[in-house]
């Protein structure tokens, strides 16, 4: 199979919007693309459906070990994938295992955090902010398929979309190495609570905070301001705050007209969930701190010392 | 049961980084340190042993130039029993992919049951070595974890995606890269500072480990950097030094003037 080929993940019946994205990108690129989908029980007409987003043809794999994790994902996708010009994956916890792991199968270059693709000389080419997005690098890959995994929402999914694809389903065999690890069990956000994508201001903790007994200090300048709180992922992880108050990739996306970031370093996949905020304000005692690098505001300071007097202020302001 | 953690030598995060316009490929002459994310593995491998498990030795393995051994000596200082440098200038410049064979095939000599990464590269931004690492050894994999816990021969853990936590377990032997939520890192003593120049720390080269040459180095890199260029422009924020103690008056004649409040 010639061209390019378009892993497509999903979870739950839902087909990841990294993955939409990124063939609306690929359809625009002027070859023939093929999307690939992984699963057990994959119903043909929804698998077909992703020609309205830009495939021109749809693999199935279907078999009851992919359920979900990423190793026999790579055992039942390598076939097709040593064949293409190039494999492309969207954002995602899995789907970058996906790609990873073919990657290490096909002896293949692999590019990360892309957010644009081009053709050029007959082969795909990847550029990627690095560094902190202080610098654009642009890759293209030699021997072989190459390997495209996106950054989080770089390529925005194609609206109103609709048409269908052919289907083929393709053999699955998947060795039992890669069925060692079990998916057990799942924590799900729980509902109710502030949906913070609906907040116009929002005050974000990060680790710097130090600990979960000073998140109260952010709480209080949400509160002042009228908004809401959010938190990183290193501080989610942490148990600090829960999981339905995380902007980032594997978070929400949001886009409040003021961000303030406390105690939060600013990483790539932070920064892909809040960089459309109209104002960001970056509390940090780093001054090398990445999130300086496109806040708006950068305050190089102890966040512990700063935030009392500031919600003290706009109190007083307001009152 | 022994454990391997693979350590990264990164630019430390106070140097300033850039690209060899020349090489096009990351300048490492200054300061560096071990990549944040694989101390947390490093020190998620010493609280394994805290907490009971029966681990014999734990080996800290990296690839680099020669001066990657102070990360190394920095591991061991931080409680890695030994360390590996796998160095080797036919290695220079090798991919995502060649790297993750060198790492391994070097891994793969050491005996490990566990074997743990960072879930991610401070210099890079890319988290994908755990699982090209993983399907190397074909070992079962979890990535990104925040919560592990050894049960007999069973990792148990907890990691985040985008629909919240899964709860996955494997049998060991496993390949698992860590959240930097796992652990918080010890800070070394004096004593296991000068400790540490008495730990072995070995050094391999690609022969060493019977490595298939044409899979290694820039010259057999199958991603290619074709072009370095600046970003886009964008405007220059505004930046408050808190010395006076007076960013906060700042910040809010800041909002006010937007109107933000
Ligand atoms: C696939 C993947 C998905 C991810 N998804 C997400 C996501 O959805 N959301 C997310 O946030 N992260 C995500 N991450 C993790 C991300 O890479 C970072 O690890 C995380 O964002 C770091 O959180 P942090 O800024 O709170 O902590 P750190 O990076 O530890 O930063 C803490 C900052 O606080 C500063 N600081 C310390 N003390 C003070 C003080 N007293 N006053 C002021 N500043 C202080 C420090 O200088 C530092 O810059 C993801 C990673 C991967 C690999």
């Amino acid at each position: 199979m010639a061209g390019l080929l378009v892993y497509v993940h999903h979870d739950d019946g839902e087909f990841s919007p990294q993955g939409l994205g990124l063939l609306a990108k690929a359809a625009g690129l002027g070859g023939e693309v093929t999307a690939f989908v992984a699963g057990s029980g994959i119903d043909d007409g929804w698998a077909g459906s992703l020609g309205g987003h830009g495939a021109a043809k749809v693999l199935v794999a279907d078999d009851a070990a992919l359920g979900g994790l990423s190793q026999p994902i790579v055992d039942a996708l390598a076939p097709t994938a040593a064949e293409a010009d190039a494999v492309l994956f969207g954002a995602g916890v899995v789907s970058a295992d996906v790609a990873a792991g073919l990657a290490a199968r096909l002896g293949a270059g692999i590019a990360c955090e892309t957010t644009d693709i081009a053709m050029a000389d007959g082969g795909v080419v990847a550029t990627r902010p690095a560094l902190d997005d202080t610098v654009m690098v642009e890759s293209g890959f030699s021997g072989g398929p190459g390997i495209v995994l996106a950054r989080a929402n770089a390529f925005p999914v194609r609206e109103g979309a609709s048409g269908t694809a052919p289907v083929e389903r393709v053999p699955v065999s998947v060795d039992d190495w890669s069925q060692r690890a079990s998916l057990t069990g799942r924590e799900t956000a729980e509902g109710g609570g502030v949906d913070i994508t609906e907040a116009d201001i929002l005050v974000s903790v990060g680790r710097g905070m130090g600990g979960p007994e000073n998140v109260q200090l952010v709480e209080a300048l949400a509160k002042a301001l009228g908004g809401e709180v959010a938190a990183t992922r290193a501080v989610v992880d942490a148990g600090w705050v829960p999981y339905s108050m995380q902007v980032g990739q594997t978070g929400k996306t949001v886009s409040p007209k003021l961000y303030i970031a406390c105690g939060v370093s600013g990483a790539i996949q932070h920064k892909v969930g809040m960089a459309s905020a109209g104002t960001i304000i970056a509390i940090n005692k780093d001054g090398n701190a990445p999130i300086f690098e496109f806040a708006d505001v950068g305050v190089v300071g102890d966040a512990l010392a700063i935030l009392p007097k500031l919600t003290e202020l706009v109190a007083a302001r307001k009152g | 049961m022994n454990i391997a953690v693979c350590v990264k030598e990164v630019p430390s995060a106070t140097s300033q980084r850039r690209l060899d316009p020349g090489t096009k490929r990351l300048d490492r002459s200054g300061d560096s340190e071990p990549n944040p994310f694989d101390v947390h593995a490093l020190e998620e491998a010493i609280q394994i042993r805290e907490r009971g498990a029966d681990v014999g030795e734990i080996v800290a393995v990296c690839m680099g130039p020669g001066s990657a051994q102070r990360v190394l000596t920095k591991a061991l200082a931080l409680g890695a029993d030994r360390a590996v440098l796998v160095t080797d200038a036919a290695l220079a410049g090798s991919d995502i992919a060649g790297t993750a064979y060198v790492l391994a095939a070097a891994v793969g000599k050491q005996d490990a049951d566990l074997v743990l990464l960072g879930q991610q590269a401070a210099d890079a931004d890319c988290y994908v070595m755990a699982a090209a690492v993983a399907d190397h050894l074909r070992r079962p994999l979890v990535t990104q974890v925040a919560e592990l816990r050894l049960d007999g021969g069973t990792v148990k853990a907890k990691r985040q995606a985008e629909h919240g936590y899964d709860l996955i377990e494997a049998p060991l032997p496993a390949v698992i890269s860590v959240s930097d939520a796992i652990n918080t890192p010890r800070l070394p003593s004096i004593k296991a500072i000068m400790g540490a120049k008495k730990k072995p720390l070995e050094t391999v080269s690609a022969a060493d480990l019977e490595l298939d040459a044409a899979r290694v180095g820039g010259d057999n890199a199958r991603s290619v950097v074709r072009e370095i260029s600046p970003p886009p422009a964008k405007s220059e924020g505004l930046r408050i030094e808190d010395a006076g103690g007076d960013s906060a008056e700042k910040v809010v004649a800041f909002l006010s003037e937007k109107g933000l409040i």
